[in-house]
């Protein structure tokens, strides 16, 4: 079977800037009334003037660092121009370098991710532009019957945030490793704290994938990374299909329609599209000393990877469970904090790895932070650590709290204090009810000078009869004591 | 019939306001009974705006009378070239595409003015979107020449230069891609500066070509533009392209004593001024004898001059043409009649249809440049065009820059025609086109360049231009002021 080649193009807004690339307008563009957060600059008004965000440069460069791209000397921008209703000023600012040429203008070139270990992608070049505006397609309720016409509402909230472009070589064979692929810039961008990947749009994927000798098909419109693997099955399946029936493949732009989960050709351009580039006459070159990446580097906040190889070194977790722990900064910060007030690293990342992140959907957290969805931090996970260590409950009894502390965010020793679920602690009740199973097993009884195992059996229905509400230790010395008494 | 008005330089409307010889208000009146007797004849204005403009000369007499403080430029009355953004006053680039156009935000020369004490009388008339040597591609018709209105008052900015020449207004802001304030100033006897790129703030300037354009003063005497530039010049955080550093302390001028002036130019080393012998040679004899005059008055002054040349200038032309159609090209996009513009309702239209129709409106010229600017940066075509005029471009300022070295000042003439009809060169692009063959050095090399009046030839005034390195504005200025006085020239057109 032929070779699958699959390439990226990731669009991230730098939403935790406070303004957005070229004007002063607020980054957080979300949530408000259509084009109520512009200005002249971002509006494209006649006469306004770009003026550079230089903490986009420097959080750019942060992306450009992590990837292990080659920095430039010169940083420049570039005009593309094309006619777009979304574009206020009908070009783009954004990166170029002719191709096959020596220039490195971009933030950052030829760098390369270990996304699993042993897979390693190439990233082709990372440019910092401009997002444009918002179109919004109002199509009338009365299509079918009325004269209406469907028209289009833009909303320029958006045109001028800073966008970090990352494109990727062709060197994925499989959706799934896209999949884990995009899952590992998320966690990047997050441990940056360049990006909330969890605001909806901050952060789209384009796709291009081409099979054997075959021509690229670049798959756009994709809403979701889930859809991303979906996409790209549905198109590998479909160029493969084409290829049995011997029809050929064409080189073109295909849109995912996300309703009826197949991709659907864009309405074709007879030709290539000429962009125009030339540089922005106005923003001057800027120039990136090496100081200025050294100082950058230095101050990096941790990465994924380095973050895991500490979790292993510094709380002797194993391998999976600290890359689980790593992989989204929540989890992760949620760990070291619980760590911090129970010092117990194996037990709390027990639980977490183990139990809590059973009630995480990943998949679905889109849009949403974690503790929207579980209603949970590090002091529960700590004191429910803490409580099964020192034998106040029993591992069972923890997790019916867990799935409560989820629910409600109630503290552990609360749940238990009005609940059933509290641990039978008291000696004298623990009494009665090994006293009730040596009555119900006398022949047991009776073999225990023989044999050393009854006292676990003895114990295990005790267990049984408590529904496991005892503390096992406490019952078990109970009973050792009690048949010492029989002999 | 002369009024005590006329003529009146920035210091003097400046002090008479201040010691109550007359009033803002007055002034004010005569100006606006000024326009309305000449522009219809001149055409200068797009747009006047009286009532304002009486309103915050009355503003200026109440501080007077209340003992508060005025700016320095409080009661001078000046015109804006219409592709410099006012706030709610109209800003047609003189094109139907703008026809409707109020910026909400005032452009940060016109800032700098207002906060001084400036009023705004208006809007002046220009070739749409600064595109062209003579006015003539403005939506309300040409601008005529002030000292005879047959002729062409020169241009982009040609409403700048006649509105001063003719009384319209104490001074005026023009702006200069290729020549745009120099030649206008130059066909129509008065003062005007392109400053080094970088001094003047463009923020507001609607956009021509970004990488060389400046916005400059126009006045009729070379104090009045120095006082002007003081106030405009320096640093803009609403301009990456604006320099850091100070270089906006220019002295008054009009206050030093030439033998002064001359000393002070002489101070460090023996000041040097260049005559670009060559090109003058080149122009028209009407032209070219007052620059071999002005050289001599110079050298009257024991001011050391001799002849050098520019090898470079050939390729100056063309390479300007491509860089300022490619940046316009792209510049222009933005005018799509989708967020301002002019009526044109979408219903019914497709988006690029509704682009199509709405872009089909631009003036033949524009769209001219617009084509070629498309062409010189379409794939294929961008080394062989744009690529090269831009080593053209680093070449002729590396050039300068060596000459600069030697010389303090360069001299050669502002156009190296006299003015000439209207109608005259229209149909012939590249004829009109040569009228910037002289000013289009100082943009490409992004240095400062004045065009100084010193004559007439039947009847029509002759400009020369002097070039000085990039921030060295005093010293034109300083040379400018010391010919000024020895040509004595005629700055004030009341022939009509």
């Amino acid at each position: 079977m032929s070779k699958v080649r699959i390439g990226l193009e990731i669009h991230c807004q730098l939403t935790q800037l406070k303004s957005k690339l070229f004007c002063s307008c607020i980054a957080n563009y979300r949530n408000r009334d259509p084009n109520t957060n512009i200005c002249p600059v971002c509006y494209g008004l006649p006469g306004s003037l770009p003026v550079l965000n230089k903490k986009a440069i420097e959080y750019a460069c942060m992306i450009a660092i992590a990837l292990g791209c080659d920095m430039p000397k010169n940083l420049t921008f570039a005009r593309k121009n094309y006619f777009y209703p979304d574009l206020p000023k009908n070009f783009q600012i954004t990166q170029y370098d002719s191709p096959g040429s020596d220039n490195n203008t971009c933030i950052g070139k030829s760098g390369k991710l270990e996304y699993i270990s042993d897979k390693t992608v190439r990233i082709k070049r990372i440019q910092l532009e401009e997002d444009p505006g918002r179109l919004v397609h109002e199509i009338p309720a009365s299509q079918s019957g009325g004269n209406s016409l469907a028209y289009t509402l833009i909303d320029y909230n958006r045109a001028g945030v800073a966008l970090v472009e990352i494109v990727t070589e062709p060197d994925f064979n499989d959706p799934k490793e896209v999949r884990l692929f995009l899952n590992k810039i998320t966690s990047i961008l997050e441990y940056l704290n360049v990006c909330n990947t969890n605001l909806e749009g901050s952060v789209r994927c384009d796709a291009n994938v081409s099979i054997g000798a075959g021509k690229k098909v670049e798959i756009k419109n994709v809403g979701s990374f889930k859809d991303v693997e979906k996409a790209l099955s549905y198109e590998i399946t479909r160029q493969k299909t084409m290829g049995l029936h011997e029809i050929e493949v064409k080189g073109e732009t295909r849109h995912w329609d996300d309703k009826r989960k197949i991709t659907k050709q864009s309405r074709s351009k007879e030709e290539e599209e000429d962009y125009r580039y030339f540089p922005e006459p106005d923003i001057p070159i800027i120039k990136i000393e090496n100081e200025f990446i050294l100082n950058l580097s230095s101050k990096m906040p941790e990465l994924p990877d380095q973050r895991r190889k500490r979790f292993i070194e510094n709380y002797q977790l194993s391998e999976h469970v600290s890359e689980v722990l790593i992989n989204h900064k929540e989890i992760a910060d949620l760990f070291e904090k619980a760590v911090k007030i129970y010092q117990s690293p194996k037990s709390i990342s027990n639980w977490i790895v183990s139990d809590l992140m059973g009630f995480i959907d990943y998949e679905s957290l889109e849009g949403k932070p974690l503790n929207e969805i579980i209603k949970i931090d590090e002091k529960h996970i700590a004191e429910l650590a803490r409580l099964v260590d020192e034998n106040k409950i029993n591992r069972t009894v923890a997790k019916k709290i867990l799935t409560q502390i989820v629910n409600s965010g109630e503290m552990p020793t609360r749940i238990i204090d009005r609940s059933e679920l509290t641990k039978i602690g008291d000696s004298k009740t623990i009494l009665e009810f090994i006293e009730q199973v040596f009555m119900s097993e006398k022949n047991a009884i009776n073999d225990a000078n023989k044999n050393p195992n009854v006292a676990n059996f003895l114990l295990g229905k005790v267990m049984q009869k408590t529904k496991g509400n005892i503390d096992p230790k406490k019952a078990l010395e109970i009973i050792k004591k009690k048949l010492e008494e029989h002999k | 019939m002369t009024n005590r008005f006329q003529n009146y330089s920035i210091r003097q409307i400046h002090n008479g306001i201040k010691n109550e010889e007359f009033t803002s208000e007055e002034y004010v009146s005569y100006i606006i009974d000024r326009i309305e007797k000449k522009d219809e004849k001149i055409n200068a204005f797009i747009t006047v705006d009286k009532e304002k403009a009486l309103e915050n000369a009355k503003n200026i007499d109440k501080k007077i009378r209340d003992k508060e403080k005025i700016g320095i430029l409080a009661g001078v009355v000046m015109g804006i070239k219409d592709n410099i953004s006012t706030i709610d006053l109209k800003t047609t680039c003189a094109s139907l595409m703008l026809s409707d156009y109020y910026p909400p935000y005032d452009a940060t020369v016109v800032k700098r003015l207002k906060e001084n004490g400036v009023i705004i009388i208006g809007k002046l008339n220009m070739d749409e979107f600064g595109m062209g040597s003579t006015t003539e591609y403005s939506i309300i018709g040409p601008t005529k020449n002030p000292w005879n209105l047959d002729y062409v008052a020169g241009g982009s900015s040609g409403g700048s230069a006649a509105s001063v020449a003719s009384g319209e207004c104490t001074a005026s802001l023009g702006s200069d891609t290729g020549g745009s304030v120099r030649c206008p100033a130059s066909f129509c006897s008065v003062v005007g500066l392109k400053p080094t790129y970088g001094l003047v703030s463009r923020y507001g300037l609607v956009s021509y070509a970004n990488s060389l354009e400046q916005i400059g003063p126009v006045g009729r005497s070379v104090s009045d533009v120095s006082t002007l530039l003081k106030i405009i010049s320096g640093y803009d955080e609403k301009d990456n392209t604006t320099i850091s550093s100070d270089y906006t302390e220019y002295d008054d001028l009009d206050l030093k004593e030439t033998d002064q002036i001359i000393s002070d130019l002489n101070k460090n080393k023996p000041f040097k001024i260049g005559l670009l012998q060559d090109l003058t040679n080149k122009a028209d004899k009407e032209v070219s004898q007052y620059v071999y005059r002005s050289i001599d008055l110079l050298k009257e002054n024991h001011l050391e001059c001799d002849e050098t040349d520019i090898n470079s200038t050939e390729y100056a032309l063309p390479s300007y043409y491509t860089i300022a159609s490619a940046e316009a090209s792209s510049n222009l996009a933005r005018y799509d009649n989708i967020r301002y513009g002019f009526e044109l309702n979408p219903e019914g239209y497709e988006w690029n249809s509704y682009y199509s129709d709405s872009r089909s409106r631009f003036g033949s010229e524009v769209k001219r440049r617009i084509f070629v600017g498309t062409y010189v940066l379409s794939s294929g075509y961008y080394g062989k065009y744009y690529m090269k005029a831009q080593k053209a471009k680093s070449m002729i300022k590396h050039e300068l820059k060596t000459l600069f070295q030697e010389y303090d000042i360069l001299v050669l003439p502002t156009v190296p025609i006299l003015p000439f009809k209207i109608g005259e060169k229209i149909d012939d692009p590249l004829k009109m086109y040569l009228t910037d063959i002289y000013t289009v050095i100082a943009n490409l090399a992004g240095i400062p360049a004045i065009s100084l009046p010193v004559g007439f030839s039947g009847g029509l005034p002759v400009g020369i231009q002097l070039m000085a390195d990039e921030f060295k504005e005093k010293n034109l200025l300083a040379v400018s002021t010391i010919l000024e006085r020895m040509v004595n020239i005629k700055k004030y057109a009341d022939v009509f």
